[in-house]
C-alpha cells in the first residue's frame, strides 16, 4: 500500500490527527508561557520586564482567541460545539476543555487585562471620539470611578487573579499534556513526564514569543529596546529552557534504558521519518542551538548589539524547536503501528480544511487579532516611553 | 460603605458573569432535550426512538425452520457457527413474505475474501489465502461449500 511500510492496522493507515492538532498545543503553548512571563512582574516583583507586562497579557489573549479553532475546523460541525458546555461529561479531561478555556479566558485574562487598563479605559471613554468611544464607554462597564482608592482595590484583585492565573495556566497547558500522556495504548505519548514537559515547553515558546514580539514591535514603532528587559527575559528563557530540555531528555534517556517492547519500532521511527523533525530540527536546531546562544550570552561579556541579535534567533529557533516538538509527538505519535510491525506516512495536504494553508492562516490569525488589541489597547505606557526616549 | 462604593466596577463585572450564566442557564433549558440524562450521558428518548425501528434480521433460528437442508450441511463444517444473515445480510422482509421478497445469492469471490484475505494479524490457525494467488478470482464455490467449506473429493457439493 502507498506509505505504508510492513503490517499496519486497517485503522491507523490514514492520519486522525492532522497539522491543526500540532498547531493547537502550540498556540494554547504560547498563551500559557506569556502569561507565566506576565505573572514575573505582577507577583514575582521581577521589575526589569514590565515593559513587556501588557504585550504579554495581549499575547496571550490573542493566542487564545485563536487557540480552539483548530479543534473546531480538524472537528467540522462548529455548532455542535457549546454541547461541550451544555452536557458537559465530568469524565473526559477532552470534554472538560471548554470549562478550562473558559474559565482562563473570562476569569484570568479578560479580567486580569480590565483590571489593567480600566484607568485608560476611562480616560480613553471620555477624549476619543465616534465608535471608539462607544466601544470604550461599554468597557468601562458604566463605571468611571478611578478614585485613588478603586485603582488601589484593582491592584490588589488584579494580584489575587494573576496568582489564581499561573495554576491556571498551568493547568490549561498541563491538561494538554495529561490528554496525550494519559493514553496508554500509545507509547510514544504514554508518560507522566507529558503534561510537565508540555508546561515548560509552553514557558519556554511563549516567553521567547513574547520577547520577540517587544523587540520587532519597538523597533517597528521607532523606540530603543529596554536591553535590561530583554537580558533578563533571556535569562528566564535560558534556566526555563534547561529544565525543558532535561525532561525532555529525562524521558528519552529512560525509553532507551528501559527498552520495552515498542522500542525497536520507536528508535526505528526516530532513525528514519521522524530523524529530520525531531533529531535535526527539534534537538539540534530548536534546542541546542538557542542554548548554546543564551548560554554564550549569559557568561560572555558582549556588546548589546549582537545581545540582541543572539536573542533574536535564540528565540525564532526556540519556537522552531517548540513547534517541531508538537509535531513530533502528535504526528509522529501515529507514524507507527500499535502492532510495532509497520509504520505509515503523514502527507500534508495543501488547499483543504486540514490543510497548510489552514494552518498557516490559523498562524496569522493570532497576530491579527493582536494589531486589534493593540490598537484597541496600546501597551506601551507613558512611563515606558519616557524611559525608552531617555534611553536614546 | 466607601468600600463598596470604591469597588463598584468589580459588581458590575461580576453582574455580567452572572447574567451570563443565566442565559447559560436559559439556553440549556430549551436546547438540551427533556429526556438527556435519564439513563445516562445520552437522550433517554432515544432507546424508544431505536426500539421503534423495524426489524432488520430475522435470526438464524427462524432461517433453519425451512433451510433444514443447509442446516444439515453446516452443522458439520467449520462455519457452523457463523450466523447464517451474517453472509446473507439482514433478511427478516424474506422471512416474513418468503414468496415476494428473494435474497440475491452473494458473490463468494469477493464475500468469503473479507475473512480469509490473509493478514499478520490474523491467527495463525485461521484459514487464509491470497485471493488472487489462490483461486485467480474464480468464485471460492467452485471448490468449496460455502456452508461447509472443508475441500471434499471432487470439489464442491
Amino acid at each position: 500500500m502507498n506509505g505504508v511500510e510492513g503490517f499496519m492496522y486497517p485503522n491507523e493507515i490514514a492520519l486522525q490527527w492532522s497539522v491543526l492538532i500540532v498547531l493547537y498545543p502550540f498556540i494554547t503553548g504560547l498563551v500559557a508561557g506569556a502569561f507565566i512571563l506576565a505573572s514575573l512582574e505582577r507577583v514575582f516583583q521581577v521589575d526589569a520586564v514590565k515593559p513587556t507586562y501588557r504585550l504579554a497579557l495581549l499575547t496571550a489573549l490573542a493566542f487564545l482567541l485563536d487557540a480552539p479553532l483548530p479543534l473546531v475546523l480538524h472537528l467540522g460541525h462548529p455548532f455542535r460545539s457549546p454541547e461541550m458546555y451544555f452536557t458537559p461529561h465530568s469524565t473526559s479531561a477532552m470534554a472538560m476543555f471548554g470549562y478550562v478555556y473558559l474559565w482562563y479566558l473570562m476569569a484570568v485574562l479578560v479580567l486580569e487585562i480590565w483590571l489593567d487598563y480600566r484607568r485608560e479605559i476611562v480616560r480613553w471613554s471620555q477624549q476619543s471620539k465616534g465608535i471608539l468611544r462607544l466601544v470604550y464607554k461599554v468597557m468601562t462597564l458604566g463605571s468611571c470611578n478611578i478614585s485613588e482608592r478603586s485603582l488601589a482595590i484593582d491592584e490588589r484583585v488584579g494580584w489575587i487573579i494573576t496568582l489564581i492565573g499561573i495554576p491556571s495556566a498551568f493547568m490549561l497547558h498541563g491538561y494538554v499534556g495529561f490528554i496525550f500522556g494519559s493514553i496508554k495504548a500509545n507509547p510514544w505519548w504514554s508518560s507522566p513526564l507529558m503534561p510537565v514537559v508540555f508546561i515548560f515547553s509552553a514557558m519556554v515558546s511563549g516567553i521567547a514569543a513574547v520577547m520577540l514580539l517587544y523587540m520587532g514591535l519597538t523597533k517597528l514603532r521607532g523606540y530603543k529596546i529596554d536591553i535590561r528587559c530583554v537580558d533578563t527575559i533571556a535569562m528566564y528563557l535560558f534556566y526555563i529552557f534547561i529544565i525543558d530540555f532535561s525532561l525532555e531528555m529525562l524521558d528519552l534517556i529512560h525509553r532507551i534504558y528501559e527498552a520495552d517492547e515498542s522500542f525497536r519500532s520507536l528508535n526505528f521511527l526516530v532513525h528514519t521519518q521522524l530523524y529530520i523533525p525531531h533529531i535535526l530540527i527539534q534537538i539540534c536546531l530548536g534546542t541546542l542551538t538557542p542554548l548554546i546562544l543564551l548560554f554564550l550570552t549569559q557568561v560572555v561579556k558582549l556588546p548589546e548589539i549582537v545581545r540582541k541579535r543572539m536573542y533574536a534567533i535564540a528565540g525564532s529557533l526556540a519556537l522552531v524547536g517548540i513547534f517541531a516538538m508538537r509535531w513530533n509527538v502528535v504526528i509522529g505519535g501515529q507514524l507507527f503501528s500499535k502492532s510495532f510491525l509497520g509504520f505509515t506516512t503523514y502527507k500534508m495536504t495543501l488547499v483543504t480544511r486540514e490543510g497548510l494553508l489552514a494552518a498557516i492562516a490559523l498562524t496569522i490569525l493570532p497576530l491579527i487579532f493582536l494589531w486589534i488589541l493593540v490598537k484597541l489597547l496600546p501597551p506601551w505606557t507613558e512611563k515606558n516611553e519616557h524611559e525608552a526616549i531617555a534611553a536614546d | 460603605m466607601s468600600v463598596f462604593k470604591d469597588a463598584g466596577h468589580l459588581f458590575r463585572f461580576a453582574g455580567l458573569f452572572v447574567l451570563a450564566f443565566l442565559l447559560f442557564l436559559v439556553i440549556r433549558g430549551f436546547v438540551v432535550p427533556k429526556t438527556f440524562g435519564q439513563y445516562g450521558h445520552y437522550r433517554g428518548a432515544a432507546i424508544g426512538e431505536v426500539g421503534a425501528h423495524p426489524i432488520k434480521f430475522a435470526g438464524h433460528q427462524t432461517c433453519e425452520i425451512c433451510h433444514t437442508d443447509v442446516l444439515d450441511v453446516k452443522k458439520s463444517g467449520k462455519h457452523a457457527h457463523v450466523n447464517c444473515e451474517a453472509c446473507h445480510g439482514a433478511l427478516a422482509s424474506h422471512a416474513d413474505d418468503p414468496a415476494s421478497v428473494t435474497p440475491v445469492k452473494p458473490d463468494t469471490a469477493v464475500l468469503c475474501a473479507r475473512c480469509h484475505t490473509a493478514s499478520a494479524a490474523k491467527p495463525k490457525g485461521f484459514p487464509q489465502v491470497v485471493p488472487a494467488d489462490h483461486s485467480n478470482g474464480l468464485p471460492c464455490q467452485t471448490c468449496h461449500n460455502p456452508h461447509s467449506p472443508a475441500m471434499a473429493a471432487g470439489g464442491a457439493k
